[in-house]
């Protein structure tokens, strides 16, 4: 029950990590079987129709639901710590975003035992996914599910825009943010402009499948080249959405395991902020074989090649951040150190797939598999998996298990290569994607077979993390603020797991790395930038919780009040839009008693705060 | 200028080591790696150099990186405090020029070759038209020039530039010949797509849909057929000749009846699927069941058996209803794949 209500952004970052956990794991089962199907040619593990539903829920569950999460999960537990904030600037809208998040992500999965996964790929490219050709609820599914799901990733940027914007601790001015926020800044940016695109194209395309709309039928006028457009204008973004918050990670562990700042810290901010900018030009890239003609071509494949530039900066300060200093191979470093080479193929065959003519040959082959796993997996994962070993003491209070975290590494880096690398070979070898299956003697079996064997040894890597953090859960807290004795940002100024209101005073920001500079100057602790005073804490609700089932509720009504059941009560109440109505009733009902109902939270005394401190 | 140069002239060793190794990637028919017409052949150009000069990167990177993590680790009692360094703008502005370079590098014959690939010779003198209509889950070749029409296998004169127009039946789908070149969408909204390529060399090149298109996209397959120009046109004037129909009149019957509502040969029947005129001759049957003479191929009367008696289990969610159903007997069945077997052209 605390669970269901509370908003200490503590708390939900553990709800995201779970919920991430969750949507993960069902996503990488669906790797594994889509990588069991292929492992030899003509194979018949699982039908055409399932393996199309299989690559679609991969691709939407990992996209939205697995990665999402987990990097909302260490914003969450990071942001308001690192800049010295009691928690984020709308509580309340905190637990909503989470809630409604996993409610969209529950309804999607349901699709499984609801007869009819989506299977237009998570793309859902017009008219493939028109109610023609995907005639059963499947990419109903998608677009409700994502719809309400979405909504949740929005509210959450929002709300971290306005915590960064408004609650930084005094003295720290944006030039002084730790580098982790400032990605996370500029991903929620990006979040705020990206996601109201797909929230559009849903609706579209849920009109057109539900209301009988023509937006993208051609037949009442419609061009399926614009969903194209819509979708891509948010789903490039996207993917800098999700590998932005990783680069911040990497800014923050390497600095520390090598006990040296960040090497050209502004060059970073700046290199950043122009990532995110050209991330928005350059969505046609996607589209360069749908016919836009040799102009547009040639713009979106300049544009798309100029964001090698800005990422090479970064690639090249972290290198020189580590030049000159004390490595430490723990193993959140390790990850982090395996992300740079990583990182660096999948960035240089982006360019590669920039190149347009090329690109008629590599789009829509496994080496496009190839690159963009080589981004989202082996970058991105490994920058959330260094990201989690590193913050785990400050979020749980225990370390993790060394010899495990570095075997889980090992497994998952050796893995991934083995998978992804052959795939580069297999799409210029003329493999395309999104084959159920393949004919014999086109020289793609041994590389198939190689790349099955990669999945289960990466699939490992990830389970012994899983076992690491269940073991680790079974041992009792208490490990010292700064466990890794290096730390250099306000989070390991206080205990871990921090107490609910994080800083009982809100410190004084000095420099870049604030802990790191009073270390030096030979302080123990941060100099306080206010007197001990009572604490306004706000008070746990369970609206949020009760607003996402409401929406839930509609969303499944608004998908099925078409549809004939065999049990005439049932007909009626979704013919009759009354579930719609039902569950719009319960959310604007408890919009309602929020907005009547005035709280006003709740104080932690100062006799109560120095108690505390005594047993600390 | 002369920093540009220089770059090159490193860059061509390694271009030329590269091509060596990629060259022996892949089917000849059917890897974008080993190119089998000027279209392909400049593609495969540009990809080779920006494989180089992404490798020269990668290998950078991988130096720097491996010198030091070996260098800067952590030593037994280290206990002194590294300088901490804010940056160093040269060298800031070193590696945001060097990137700027290569890309230029890249960028070049990367705008070139857009604008040389655009570039429409639909209506140009000695084009061979093709208009390609691709279908759940088949392809269909129109020549209007010569007034014919087949599908599954699309046979082309070698030397001769083949300029195609794309368009699709129903969803999008792409056509895609890796060793002759890359693909090209087939859009369902009137925008027709052009494109052409050609190959000097006589063969038999493995196609391939490349866009997502429902449960059989994987087998979404067909050939092309290179032809000296002589053969071609002994093709087409076979294509152009009167139906053959099973010699049995009961079996014809039966054919134009069941079949013919939907399929085509010759002058006869429709065009809602594949045209059948000379299947005996093709490569394969359905695209992907391959005949005699392909690797592991079956004798066609075979494959076409294997197709009647039920075309779902070969290619999942397609559109042709199974003989049985039409109440065809297996003898009947026999007779028709026996008929289509021989129904071979001349060319
Ligand atoms: C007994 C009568 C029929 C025979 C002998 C027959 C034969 C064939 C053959 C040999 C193919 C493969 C074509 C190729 O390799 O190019 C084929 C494909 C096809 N047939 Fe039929 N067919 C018959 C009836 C029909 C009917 C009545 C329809 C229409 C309702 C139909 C629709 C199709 C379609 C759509 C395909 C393409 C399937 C694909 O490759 O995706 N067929 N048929
Ligand atoms: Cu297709």
């Amino acid at each position: 029950m605390d669970w269901l209500t509370t908003v200490d952004h503590k708390k939900i970052a553990i709800l995201y990590l779970l919920a991430g956990g969750l949507f993960f794991g069902i996503g990488g089962i669906e790797a594994v079987l889509i990588r069991l199907q292929l492992i030899k040619p003509m194979n018949d593990f699982v039908s055409a129709q399932t393996f199309n539903e299989l690559i679609t829920m991969h691709g939407t569950t990992m996209i939205f639901l697995g990665v999402m999460p987990v990097i909302f999960a260490l914003m969450n537990a990071v942001i308001p710590l690192q800049i010295g904030a009691r928690d984020v600037a709308f509580p309340f809208l905190n637990s909503l975003g989470f809630w409604t998040f996993l409610f969209g992500g529950l309804l999607l999965n349901l699709s499984w035992i609801m007869g009819g996964a989506p299977d237009a790929g998570w793309t859902a490219y017009t008219p493939l996914s028109s109610t023609t050709y995907s005639p059963n609820h499947g990419v109903d599914f998608y677009t409700v599910g994502l719809q309400i799901a979405g909504l949740g990733t929005l509210i959450g940027g929002i709300n971290f825009l306005a915590t960064i914007i408004t609650m930084r601790a005094p003295g720290m001015s944006f030039m002084r943010m730790p580098m982790f926020t400032w990605t996370s800044f500029i991903t929620s940016a990006m979040i705020l402009f990206a996601f109201p695109a797909v929230t559009v194209g849903l609706v579209l395309l849920s009109f057109d499948r539900i209301l009988g709309a023509n937006f993208f039928e051609v037949a009442g006028g419609g061009s399926p080249v614009l969903w194209q457009h819509i979708f891509w204008i948010f789903g490039h973004p996207e993917v800098y959405i999700l590998i932005l918050p990783a680069f911040g990670v990497i800014s923050e562990v390497i600095p520390t395991f090598s006990r040296k700042r960040l090497f050209g810290y502004s060059s970073m901010v700046f290199a950043t902020i122009l990532i995110a900018f050209l991330g928005f030009m350059v969505w046609a890239h996607h589209m360069f074989t749908t016919g836009l003609g040799p102009v547009a071509n040639a713009l979106f494949s300049i544009a798309t090649m100029l964001i090698a530039v800005p990422t090479g900066i970064k690639i090249f300060n972290w290198l020189f951040t580590m030049w000159g200093g004390q490595i430490r191979f723990t193993s959140p470093n390790l990850f982090a150190i395996g992300f740079i080479p990583t990182f660096v193929m999948g960035g240089v065959t982006g360019v590669m797939l920039a190149s347009a003519p090329a690109d008629y040959q590599f789009h829509d082959t496994y080496f496009v598999v190839a690159h963009f796993h080589y981004v989202i997996v082996g970058a991105l994962v490994s920058g959330l998996l260094s990201g989690l070993h590193y913050w785990w003491p400050k979020m749980f209070g225990r370390m993790l298990n060394e010899t495990l975290g570095k075997l889980s590494f090992w497994f998952f880096i050796i893995g991934f290569h083995m998978t992804f690398f052959v795939q580069h070979f297999l799409g210029l070898m003329g493999m395309q994607r999104r084959v159920f299956t393949y004919l014999p003697n086109q020289q793609f079996d041994t590389l198939n077979l190689v790349s099955t064997i990669g999945a289960i040894l990466m699939g490992t890597g990830v389970l012994i993390f899983l076992i690491n953090a269940f073991v680790t859960a079974a041992k009792p807290k208490g490990v010292a603020d700064d466990p890794w004795e290096d730390g250099r940002t306000l989070e390991w100024t206080i205990p871990s797991p921090p107490p609910e209101y994080n800083f009982k005073q809100i410190p004084l920001v000095r420099g870049i790395d604030a802990l790191w500079k009073e270390k030096m100057a030979g302080n123990k602790s941060m100099t306080p930038a206010e007197p001990l005073g009572p604490i306004h804490m706000p008070s746990p609700t369970i609206l949020p919780f009760v607003m996402s089932v409401g929406i839930f509720i509609a969303g499944l009504g608004f998908m099925f009040s078409k549809e004939q059941f065999s049990n005439s009560f049932m007909s009626f109440i979704f013919n009759n839009w009354i579930v719609v109505i039902i569950g719009l009733v319960i959310t604007f009902g408890s919009m309602l008693l929020r907005s009547l109902y005035d709280d006003h939270g709740w104080h932690i005394e100062v006799e109560e705060l120095e108690e505390e401190g005594v047993k600390a | 200028m002369m920093k540009r140069w220089q770059a090159v002239k490193r860059l061509l060793p390694m271009l030329a080591v590269f091509s060596l190794l990629l060259a022996g990637c892949g089917r000849e028919d059917l890897s974008a790696l080993r190119p089998q017409g000027p279209v392909a052949e400049g593609q495969y150009d540009l990809m080779k150099l920006a494989i180089t000069i992404m490798i020269f990167v990668v290998a950078v990177v991988f130096a720097i990186a491996v010198y030091v993590l070996i260098k800067f680790r952590r030593k037994k009692g280290q206990t002194e405090v590294p300088e901490q360094v804010e940056g160093n703008f040269k060298l800031e502005i070193i590696w945001t020029v060097i990137p700027l370079i290569l890309v230029f590098i890249l960028a070049v014959p990367t705008v070139q070759k857009i604008f040389a690939f655009g570039d429409d010779h639909y209506n140009e003198k000695g084009s061979v038209q093709v208009k390609v209509t691709s279908h759940l889950y088949w392809w269909e070749f129109e020549y209007p020039q010569y007034g014919v029409k087949t599908a599954q296998e699309l046979m082309i004169p070698t030397g001769k530039n083949i300029a195609f127009e794309l368009k699709t039946a129903d969803v999008l789908h792409s056509f895609w010949v890796p060793s002759l070149s890359g693909k090209m969408d087939t859009n369902p909204d009137g925008t027709i797509n052009r494109f052409s390529f050609s190959t000097n060399k006589e063969g038999v090149y493995r196609g391939k849909c490349a866009e997502l298109c429902g449960p059989s996209h994987g087998l979404m397959e067909f050939k092309v057929k290179a032809v000296s120009p002589d053969s071609f046109d002994k093709w087409v004037a076979a294509m152009k000749a009167p139906a053959v129909l099973p010699k049995d009149q009961a079996l014809a019957e039966t054919f134009k009846k069941s079949c013919l509502s939907c399929h085509a040969v010759g002058d006869q029947g429709g065009p809602a699927a594949p045209d059948l005129t000379g299947i005996g001759s093709r490569e394969s049957v359905a695209g992907i069941l391959l005949n005699e003479g392909q690797d592991g191929g079956k004798p066609v009367k075979e494959n076409l058996k294997t197709w009647l008696e039920d075309p779902q289990a070969v290619k999942p969610g397609n559109k042709m209803p199974a003989p049985k159903d039409l109440g065809l007997t297996d003898e009947q069945i026999d007779g028709i794949a026996d008929y289509l077997a021989n129904y071979k052209l001349d060319y």
